[in-house]
């Protein structure tokens, strides 16, 4: 009876390994590449296979390799495949790099400033897996009229960011990030800062009017300033103050003012005064 | 017999008809010269242009269509939509052949109650009163060619099938630069300018909340139209926000909440204020008055005038605002007043005028 037994255990020792031992699988398989899992044995078994966002059931013949699909193997993470009460675990690692998530802030700097632009890239594969292992990824900004500013970084944990200054011309800079064949674009407004020197002059217009008009108003990089900034003409004389928020066009502000005999005019665009004229005194 | 009643039916339908359309073309003559201002500012109430204008002395040089675009207003101006509601009149002097009479018009509207005091000359004519209606020369301006370098700012915004990174266009950079909180007829109000730093323009607002000694709310406002919306790069805007119902006394703190959005928006038109002076208006309250100048080449419908008053030190004491009845005809003066607080006078070293502009056809940025 003992002897019984012991044969019988041995027997099952025997087909479980006839049929488990097959059940062979690589420890990383790339993402949505086809996976072919040797199996031994005879007869049918079922094949249950479990993943991160996918779960299949299905009958298959023992003694032929068990075929997993790319279509069932495209998202990255920890896969289980059970086999006639055998299982193994093995994971899906993301592919080459495809897409990039491109995030650059902020959309408007001004011109002539250090580490004011900062690029994050998320890098993924084809099948939007998060591309965990080192990756270089290549940073470009440039403005036209002005050299290009590269650095290149390596990704962490599917992340690479950077911090770039802008350059001394202002413009609407291309923000590029490269990794692998993705590329993505970004627009950064490099803008002129405050106005350096405002200077304005004054003619008297045929109707007896102030003709006030500025030279080309711009920062201290040389940048001109953005058309449609206020400038803000005054002048006061004994009937009152009189002023008017022109609008830089085409880089200069230009207003009219109202006849006087005396006054004195100023010009001011925010915080930044420029000169002072004495009308009708000589300036 | 049979025709009796049918024809008793249609004259008494021809007499009713001709009783509710024939009116008399003649107007009860004004016997005094207070009479005769409250007869003209009735048929205006009424929106009888004609009535009126039969109260409206000879010596006045003016005819109907002018008389009727002075009074209802042209152009889309805010006069075009008010309705005059009370007129409270009083005889400053009178001798037998002419008088002078105040009149203090209210006019309803669609931003509130516009008061228009007008000091109106009355005379004796065909043995009536009628009022010397003044004459507002509107001066003429030569067909010509404005050029505008017409300037305004188009956005991108991000698309439906862009990625996840790709953010909208960063909302403008807006900075409170004064702010002071002040009591007034047992509320609160808080005054302040707001700058847009940035280079794109802004459509901004900005809310407040008063905390209280133990930090809970005591109230929540935004300053509605006590500030310019919008703000173009640079340009520097009053604010003032009113708390009717908390006194300043039970304030520990008040929390300032601006905010901004990118809009796209034209440069034009640009207005003018000149001569902004200090003065008494014609009730003895103190006013400043100035003239605005549109000098583009559309009309601004309804101007709105901002004005911010400053102390000595340079801070911000009060912030008044006021709706402009005429439209801004280009290149055309048009004369404004915003009520000063009387307590306040002493104590304003300077002001600065904004001007709002609302336009009904205007180009659509």
């Amino acid at each position: 009876m003992r002897r019984f037994f012991l044969l019988l255990a041995l027997a099952c020792a025997t087909s479980q390994w006839l049929a488990g031992a097959s059940l062979r699988v690589p420890d990383h398989v790339p993402a949505g590449q086809e996976l072919s899992i040797p199996t031994g044995g005879s007869g049918e078994a079922t094949l249950y296979l479990f993943g991160p966002s996918h779960v299949a059931k299905r009958r298959v013949k023992l003694g032929s390799p068990v075929v997993l699909a790319g279509d069932e193997l495209v998202n990255a993470g920890r896969y289980v495949v059970v086999l006639n009460g055998e299982s193994s675990t093995f994971f899906v690692t993301a592919g080459p790099v495809s897409t990039l998530a491109f995030i650059a802030r902020p959309s408007r700097v001004p011109a002539a400033t250090r580490d004011v632009v900062s690029g994050t890239v998320f890098l993924f594969d084809r099948n939007q897996n998060l591309v965990l292992s080192p990756q270089p990824v290549s940073f470009s900004l440039s403005v036209t009229g002005a050299p290009d500013v590269q650095r290149t970084e390596t990704s962490k944990g599917g992340i690479a960011w950077t911090r770039l200054d802008s350059s001394r011309r202002a413009g609407a800079a291309q923000f590029i990030a490269s990794a692998g064949a993705a590329s993505v674009r970004r627009v950064v407004q490099e803008v002129a800062s405050e106005p350096c020197n405002i200077r304005m002059h004054a003619e008297r217009a045929k109707g007896g009017a102030i003709e006030l008009q500025t030279d080309p108003i711009r920062d201290c990089a040389g940048n001109p300033v953005p058309d449609g900034t206020i400038v803000t003409f005054t002048s006061v004389d004994q009937s009152g103050r009189s002023t008017v928020d022109a609008r830089i066009k085409r880089g200069i502000a230009q207003a009219e003012l109202p006849e006087s005999r005396q006054a004195t005019i100023s010009v001011a665009a925010g915080v930044v005064i420029g000169n002072e004229i004495r009308w009708g005194g000589g300036q | 017999m049979k025709l009796i009643l049918p024809i008793t039916l249609v004259v008494l339908a021809a007499a009713l008809i001709a009783a509710g359309t024939i009116h008399s073309t003649t107007l009860a003559p004004a016997t005094t010269p207070d009479r005769a201002v409250q007869s003209l500012l009735e048929h205006v109430k009424a929106k009888d242009m004609r009535g009126a204008y039969s109260y409206v002395a000879k010596q006045s040089d003016i005819n109907l269509d002018s008389f009727s675009r002075d009074v209802k207003g042209s152009d889309g101006s805010l006069r075009t939509y008010s309705t005059l509601q009370e007129f409270p009149t009083k005889v400053l002097n009178q001798n037998d052949n002419q008088a002078v009479v105040r009149a203090t018009m209210q006019w309803s509207s669609a931003v509130g109650a516009i008061y228009d005091t007008r000091d109106l000359q009355v005379v004796r004519e065909d043995n009536s009163w009628k009022v010397l209606w003044p004459v507002v020369k509107q001066p003429k301006v030569p067909p010509q060619v404005i050029p505008v370098n017409y300037l305004r700012w188009d956005i991108i915004t991000r698309g439906s099938d862009d990625d996840w990174g790709a953010q909208n266009v960063d909302a403008p950079r807006v900075r409170i630069v004064s702010m002071n909180a002040i009591e007034r007829d047992g509320g609160t109000i808080v005054l302040g300018e707001i700058v847009n730093e940035d280079t794109v323009p802004a459509f901004i607002s900005v809310n407040a909340t008063l905390l209280g000694k133990d930090g809970a709310v005591l109230g929540q406002e935004e300053s509605f139209d006590k500030v310019s919306h919008t703000l173009l790069p640079k340009e520097i805007s009053p604010f003032r926000i009113d708390f009717p119902n908390v006194t300043l006394a039970k304030v520990k703190s008040v929390r300032m909440q601006p905010a901004s959005l990118l809009v796209a928006a034209a440069a034009d038109p640009v207005i003018g204020v000149l001569h902004q002076r200090l003065e008494k208006d014609l009730r003895g309250r103190p006013v400043l008055k100035g003239e605005l100048i549109n000098q583009s080449g559309q009309i601004v419908n309804i101007p709105h005038v901002l004005a911010t008053y400053y102390d000595g030190s340079g801070r911000v004491i009060w912030v008044s605002d006021g709706y402009v009845n005429q439209a801004l005809m280009p290149l055309t003066p048009v004369p404004f007043a915003v009520d000063v607080r009387d307590d306040l006078v002493a104590n304003v070293h300077s002001y600065r005028v904004t001007v709002n502009e609302y336009s009904i056809n205007a180009r659509q940025p």
